[in-house]
């Protein structure tokens, strides 16, 4: 990929608690490398506690004790400024937070503050990025809420006295106000009506594509990924085991895991067999040895128990890390 | 099991341990009492007004008195005093704060209402008044209960906030669909969310109600014939030590009984935590 | 009527919220009915969006909230007249309910074999234990799960899948007729849901249970359910045979719900810009 905004390579990062004289050392996320372009939509899916929110916290360089970033790199480059998350110093942080980097976190909605109108969320936010004239600044907001089809008044009203989706479109407007570079959103839309959820959907697909900047979309809901990711990164117990555009992971997923995921999704108009993914996912404190995976893929052999398989490129843009799919190459 | 939550917290906690020393010299002098060779209540059996040396390690007292053998006796009392009536207070408090909270409608408005009605009572007046009415017929007894039936207000209410909330929580559902009957689901299931609360409102109490008792003995207001903290003080006081210059009449009580307070109160914040739900669910999770 | 399992009828219930200066109504249940045979088992969903009241419905069909108007009977006998411990009992051998959120279903600080034990022994009357063992251990087979995998562990221990296999287990201990499930696989991973949902099928096609499956999600919905009733703002707007609703919805708001379901096979579409 030609100048990726992201670059992240083989992070690992590790929470490591000590409570009473048992020190415990969860692998969250354990060697993860991925690139995101410019003006793309990089959809991030995988099971609970598969480690995507701790990537997304790394990220954002929104780490704190007892999570840890123990190795590997995250860079952004943001029209040639390149700038290192993992050893990045507050001043640094507080100024690409909002204007070049911005996130929309899990339960976004319950962010703002209750006792303060919306408009001073703005404010307090954004304002120091713009560098224009408060009655400016309010103008400017007052019309990028109403691309994500808020009206004006919004700005007056406390966050209690709107819908859970209504919060949700503040909270993207917030995070999309200073035009960022960089947007990070973890499941923004989980906590919401079918509905709802499909027009804060549209609209973030609408606010990504006119701003032109990059996306990670974080979520478990494959149907999401299909409707908006451009490509799709498959998480599994702290790796990333799949990748690629998400029209080729649907139409030909690699790895056994992916596979499953994909058929077990239910459909209306679909009488579905399907037997669903059993087991569960490993205790990251103790993950299995060689690949993760192993003790529940229909295809384990013999190696997959002994060694770890790296990602892959098994077709053109389409990675995969699994020794049925991409074997071993015997040096 | 037990043994490795205190070895546990020994060993992590200084607080701990600390609070756990402090408390055990207390209860060292405390256990002496057994062995004085002087009986409490009597006096003039040593020479008066003697400064701290050998035998007499802190002194005596105007009254011919050993103040070492005085104060063991005297802790011993206090100590026992403020853990009665912290036990009978705890217990008033869960009963009415877990079915107030729990039960709701009629009854909790009820019982809350008695509940203010404790909270309001001004407690000093009343106990006073109760000395003046009881007399010679004081006891401490009496007095402990007497307190133990005005201290338990302010927990209830908070113990009942708790309760609430637990009740709307959803494995209590699950336990009512489960076949437990209330009492069950109160005591079992329940009750590890709130045993930490009572824990460090015992700690607050036990040092309220030596507090108290202190206080109403230095003025008088309790059976003055039985030695504790306060009464020492008390008759340190009608002897005006501090004039006289037997300050190691006074001085010694006020100490020990700072020593408990500190102890008792290292022990409160240290074991609270760890019996806190939360921090005791990621020990479990390790 | 006699001869059905559940009847509802006119059921409504309103909350008064508000202070002293200003109280208003608030209607979460506005005149439902509908019943549920007894001849054969069959799965009935709920279907809406939150705010349409079908927590509230569930909730008075377990018997946990009175309605205040209407009535709902069970196997022709009147939820309202079910006060005392002995009858409530009777009637939770017979009823039980599936929780939304597995993580909170349980007690976090005990360790999750006791719950089902205990309605081993005082929900399905069992005395001896090795009946109770025996029954724990056959309702835990039924979902995939065995004894030894279960017991003496905390709720943390376990996924949120595991933990809502133990609750449906729990809930068949006594042999129910009548499984309230709300929203079951909500709160659980896509992935792992179609697992928990054909779980729910195999329970009214083996064991002959019915269920009320209250959902917002229409895919599943489709997959496992008889028929169907869609909630809005406390009514109902449309019901009927499942596939057949859900094939070709009339109502315009159950043609709205359909249409925001998103397909995974959207991707087989050509993509937009």
């Amino acid at each position: 990929m030609t100048h990726p905004v992201l670059t992240v390579s083989d992070l690992r990062a590790y929470y490591q608690t000590s409570a009473f004289g048992t020190q415990r050392e969860v692998k969250a996320v354990d060697g993860v490398s991925f690139q995101v372009g410019a003006n793309e939509i990089y959809g991030l899916a995988g099971e609970s506690s598969c480690g995507k929110t701790t990537l997304i916290k790394t990220i954002a360089a929104a780490t704190r004790p007892p999570l840890k970033v123990v190795g590997g790199a995250i860079t952004f480059d943001f029209h040639g400024r390149r700038v290192s998350m993992t050893n990045v110093d507050a001043e640094a942080l507080a100024d690409i937070r909002w204007k070049h980097l911005s996130c929309i976190m899990q339960g976004s909605m319950n962010v703002l503050n209750p006792v303060r109108r919306i408009r001073h969320s703005f404010v307090d936010f954004a304002f120091r990025h713009v560098g224009e004239p408060m009655p400016v600044f309010l103008e400017e907001v007052r019309v990028h809420l109403q691309r994500l089809e808020l009206e004006g008044q919004i700005l007056d009203a406390f966050p209690h006295q709107l819908s859970g989706g209504m919060r949700q479109r503040v909270a993207i407007a917030l995070a999309t106000v200073c035009r960022p570079d960089f947007i990070i959103a973890d499941e923004p839309t989980t906590a919401l009506d079918v509905i709802v959820q499909n027009s804060v959907l549209a609209m973030i697909r609408e606010v990504q594509r006119e701003l032109g900047s990059s996306l990670i979309f974080v979520t478990h809901d494959l149907a999401v990924h299909a409707n908006l990711s451009d490509r799709l990164g498959i998480m599994y117990a702290g790796r990333l085991v799949e990748e690629g555009r998400t029209a080729d992971v649907f139409r030909n997923p690699l790895h056994p895991y992916t596979m499953n995921l994909i058929s077990a999704l239910p459909r209306i108009g679909r009488d579905n067999p399907s037997k669903g993914l059993e087991g569960a996912p490993p205790n990251l404190a103790d993950p299995p040895a060689g690949c993760r995976f192993h003790p529940r893929c229909p295809l384990a052999m013999d190696i997959c128990r002994r060694k770890d398989p790296p990602m892959a490129e098994v077709a053109p843009g389409h990675r995969a890390a699994c020794f049925a799919v991409a074997p071993e190459k015997v040096q | 099991m037990m043994f490795t939550i205190f070895r546990d917290l020994f060993r992590s906690r200084r607080s701990f341990a600390a609070g756990v020393a402090l408390l055990a010299f207390v209860l060292i002098i405390a256990a002496a009492s057994l062995a004085s060779p002087y009986p409490p209540n009597d006096s003039f059996v040593v020479p008066p007004d003697l400064a701290p040396s050998w035998p007499h390690i802190l002194g005596t007292t105007s009254r011919g008195q050993d103040v070492f053998w005085q104060l063991t006796f005297a802790i011993r009392n206090t100590l026992v005093f403020g853990f009665i009536v912290a036990l009978v207070s705890r217990i008033i408090s869960l009963v009415v704060g877990l079915v107030s909270g729990y039960v709701g409608g009629l009854t909790d408005r009820v019982l809350m209402s008695i509940n203010d009605t404790f909270i309001v009572i001004p407690l000093f007046p009343i106990l006073v008044l109760f000395y003046f009415v009881m007399r010679d017929n004081m006891s401490w007894t009496l007095l402990a209960l007497a307190m133990a039936c005005l201290g338990w207000a302010y927990d209830a209410r908070l113990i009942r906030s708790l309760a609430m909330s637990l009740r709307r929580r959803e494995f209590t559902d699950t336990g009512i669909f489960s076949g437990m009957s209330t009492r069950h689901i109160l005591t079992q299931e329940h009750m590890p969310y709130v045993l930490p609360i009572v824990f460090s409102t015992t700690m607050n109490n036990i040092n309220w109600s030596i507090g108290l008792e202190v206080t109403l003995s230095v003025l008088g207001f309790t059976d003055i014939n039985t030695p504790t903290i306060g009464v020492m003080i008390y008759w340190a006081n009608q002897h005006t030590a501090m004039v006289a210059g037997i300050w190691w009449w006074i001085f010694f009580p006020v100490l020990l009984v700072v020593i408990t307070f500190i102890g008792l109160f290292l022990l409160a914040v240290s074991m609270n935590e760890y019996i806190d739900p939360r921090s005791r669910l990621s020990r479990v999770a390790a | 009527m006699t001869g059905s399992l559940l009847e509802v009828r006119d059921v409504a219930r309103t909350y008064s919220i508000g202070h002293l200066l200003s109280r208003h109504q608030v209607r979460a249940v506005d005149g439902i009915s509908f019943t549920m045979p007894s001849e054969r088992p069959e799965i009935l969903a709920v279907v809406g969006e939150s705010g349409s009241g079908k927590t509230t419905l569930a909730r008075m069909i377990l018997n946990m909230v009175l309605p205040t108007a209407g009535s709902i009977r069970f196997c022709g006998a009147d939820l309202s007249e079910i006060r005392r411990g002995r009858d409530r009992l009777e009637f939770m051998k017979r009823v039980q309910p599936i929780f939304q959120n597995p993580f909170e279903a349980f007690n976090p600080l005990k360790k999750i074999d006791r719950y089902l034990f205990m309605t081993a022994r005082r929900v399905a009357g069992l005395d001896a234990i090795g009946d109770c063992e025996h029954r724990v251990e056959e309702v835990l087979n039924k979902v995939g799960l065995s004894l030894t995998e279960v017991r003496g562990r905390f709720p943390h221990e376990l996924s949120g899948g595991q933990l809502q296999r133990i609750a449906i287990a729990r809930a068949l201990i006594p042999a129910p007729e009548l499984l309230v499930a709300d929203e079951p696989v909500s709160m659980i991973d896509a992935s792992l849901r179609l697992s928990i949902v054909n779980l729910l099928r195999r329970l009214r096609d083996e064991m002959g249970v019915s269920i009320v499956y209250i959902t917002h999600d229409l895919a599943t919905a489709y997959s496992i359910s008889n028929r169907i009733i869609i909630m809005r703002e406390g009514r109902v707007v449309e019901s009927g045979d499942a596939r057949t609703v859900l094939d070709n919805p009339q109502h315009p708001y159950s043609i709205m719900l359909k249409t925001a379901v998103l397909s995974p096979d959207a991707t087989l579409r050509i993509p937009a810009g």
